[in-house]
C-alpha cells in the first residue's frame, strides 16, 4: 500500500517535469527568436560551458571561437567567433539559434540542437546505422538552457 | 635527403609568399609535391568549368596537411602505402579462380596494361550499360573472366589491387568523362553532393565546398577531392577506398549512410572525381 503510493507519487513527479519543458515539436517561435526557457526555469552557465567544449554534446567550439574557453583545445573557424554574442542577441534570440539556426540564418550549416523531425536519412548517433523513430534531439532542453545561460554572459 | 631538403625550401619560399585562402593563410600553399625528387604532381590548377561558378582553383588534399604529413608522401620509403601497392601488383601477376588466370593472363605487364586508367575512372562501360568504378571492374574480370570469388568492395584485398592500379597513372591528370551516356550518372552525383543528410544536416558541400580552408575543431577542412585516393591514413593506419571515405564522411553528419559500390556512391565518385579534373592522380596518397 506504502509502496503503491510512492511508486504514484513518483510517477506524478516525472510526468510533471516532462510536462514543464517544451517537447521539440512544440517549440514556438517568434522568428528566429524563442521567448520562454525550455524547461521553465534558467540554465546553468557553468555546465553549459561544459557542454560547449564536450565532442559528444553541444561541442560549439568545433565550429566557433570563444576566448571564454580557451583552455579547451581547437576552436575552430566555420562560424563566427561567440565574443560578445550576449551583447549582440537577445537571450530569447539566443535560445531559438541553439535550437534550430535556420530560424534566424538561411541556409546556415549550423546544425539545430533541438529538432526531431524534417532531415533526410536521419541516423543512429554515428554508428552510420538509421535512426530508431523516436530518435532524441543533439540536446535536452535543460543543455539547451546551460547554453543559453553560458552565451548571455559573453558580453563585449 | 637532397629531395627532402628541396621541399621543406619550397615551403619555406612559400611563407614569404603566402596568400590568404578561405580566411586561413596557408603557410605551405606553394609548396610542390615531387615525389622521389622526380615526379612533379599537380596540387593545385584551375577549376574545370562545370566547376567555375563554385570556385576558381581546386586543390588536392595533401595541401591542407601539415609539412610532415606532406613530406611523408614525397618520398616511397615514408609513403606506407606503397606497400600495400606493391602488395597489389603481385595478386596482379597472382593465378586465381577456376579459369587459371591471373589479371596479367590478359592485361600483361600492370605497367603497361594499367597505364592511364585510374585517371579516367569512373567510366561508362557501353557493354554493360553502366558507369563502373575501378573496383567494380576487376570484380567483374575476376568473376567472367578468371571464375574466381569477387573481393569484398571495401576489403584488404580490393583495397591493395586498387593501389596497385592506381600507381600506374601516378602523375596523369585526372580527366574523367561527365557527357554522354555518364551524363545522367554524373547529375546524380552532383544532387547528392549537394544534398543535406543527417542530424546534422551537412552536406559536401557544407564543409568541403564552403568552408575548405578552415578548421573544424583540430582538422583542416580541405576540398574533398578524391585525385589521391586510395589514401593511406595515419588515423587508421591502412589503405582507404573512396566509398570507405565517404561512408565515413555521410556518418560523420549523423546519417544513415549509403553502402561502398552503391549506385548513390558510384555517382558521388564520378562527381566527385571530376571535381578534380586537371589534378594529378597520386597512386596512393598519404592524409592524416
Amino acid at each position: 500500500m506504502k509502496l503503491t503510493t510512492i511508486t504514484a507519487a513518483v510517477l506524478l513527479t516525472a510526468g510533471a517535469a516532462l510536462a514543464g519543458e517544451v517537447a521539440p515539436k512544440d517549440v514556438a517561435f517568434n522568428g528566429g527568436a524563442i521567448e520562454a526557457s525550455l524547461t521553465g526555469a534558467p540554465g546553468d552557465a557553468a555546465a553549459g560551458a561544459k557542454i560547449m567544449t564536450t565532442r559528444s554534446l553541444g561541442n560549439c567550439i568545433a565550429c566557433h571561437e570563444v576566448t571564454a574557453l580557451k583552455d579547451a583545445p581547437f576552436h575552430g573557424e566555420v562560424g563566427p567567433s561567440l565574443d560578445g554574442t550576449g551583447s549582440r542577441w537577445s537571450e530569447a534570440e539566443l535560445r531559438g539559434i541553439v535550437v534550430n539556426a535556420k530560424m534566424t540564418f538561411e541556409g546556415t550549416v549550423m546544425p539545430a540542437f533541438y529538432k526531431v523531425d524534417g532531415f533526410n536519412r536521419a541516423g543512429d548517433g554515428y554508428t552510420g546505422k538509421a535512426a530508431p523513430a523516436d530518435f532524441p534531439p543533439i540536446l535536452t532542453a535543460q543543455q539547451i538552457e546551460d547554453v543559453v545561460a553560458f552565451l548571455v554572459t559573453l558580453k563585449d | 635527403m637532397t629531395k627532402l631538403t628541396s621541399i621543406r625550401t619550397l615551403a619555406a619560399l612559400a611563407v614569404a609568399g603566402s596568400i590568404a585562402f578561405g580566411g586561413v593563410a596557408q603557410a605551405d600553399e606553394n609548396a610542390e609535391l615531387v615525389v622521389n625528387g622526380e615526379i612533379t604532381l599537380v596540387t593545385k590548377t584551375a577549376a574545370p568549368d562545370h566547376l567555375k561558378d563554385a570556385m576558381d582553383t581546386i586543390y588536392s588534399g595533401w595541401v591542407f596537411r601539415s609539412d610532415e604529413t606532406q613530406a611523408m608522401q614525397a618520398d616511397d620509403f615514408t609513403n606506407p602505402g606503397i606497400l600495400d601497392a606493391e602488395a597489389g601488383v603481385e595478386l596482379w601477376n597472382a593465378v586465381d579462380g577456376t579459369e587459371g588466370k591471373s589479371c596479367a593472363s590478359c592485361h600483361g605487364a600492370i605497367e603497361e596494361g594499367m597505364k592511364g586508367v585510374r585517371a579516367v575512372y569512373p567510366k561508362w562501360n557501353e557493354a554493360a550499360g553502366e558507369v563502373r568504378t575501378m573496383e567494380m571492374q576487376v570484380n567483374d574480370c575476376r568473376k567472367t573472366r578468371m571464375g574466381a570469388e569477387p573481393y569484398k568492395y571495401v576489403s584488404g584485398q580490393m583495397g591493395r589491387i586498387v593501389s596497385a592500379i592506381s600507381m600506374q597513372s601516378r602523375g596523369e591528370p585526372v580527366n574523367v568523362a561527365i557527357d554522354g551516356k555518364a551524363a545522367e550518372t554524373w547529375a546524380k552525383g552532383k544532387e547528392l553532393y549537394y544534398t543535406r543528410t543527417g542530424i546534422l544536416d551537412l552536406s559536401c558541400a557544407s564543409c568541403h565546398e564552403e568552408n575548405y580552408g578552415n578548421m573544424i575543431r583540430a582538422d583542416h577542412l580541405s576540398q574533398g577531392q578524391i585525385n589521391g585516393f586510395p589514401v593511406y591514413r595515419l588515423n587508421n593506419a591502412k589503405i582507404n577506398q573512396v566509398h570507405d571515405r565517404f561512408k565515413g564522411c555521410v556518418r560523420d553528419t549523423r546519417a544513415e549512410t549509403y553502402n561502398p559500390g552503391s549506385p548513390e556512391f558510384i555517382a558521388l565518385e564520378l562527381y566527385l572525381a571530376s571535381r578534380g579534373n586537371g589534378l594529378s592522380v597520386e597512386g596512393v596518397s598519404l592524409r592524416n
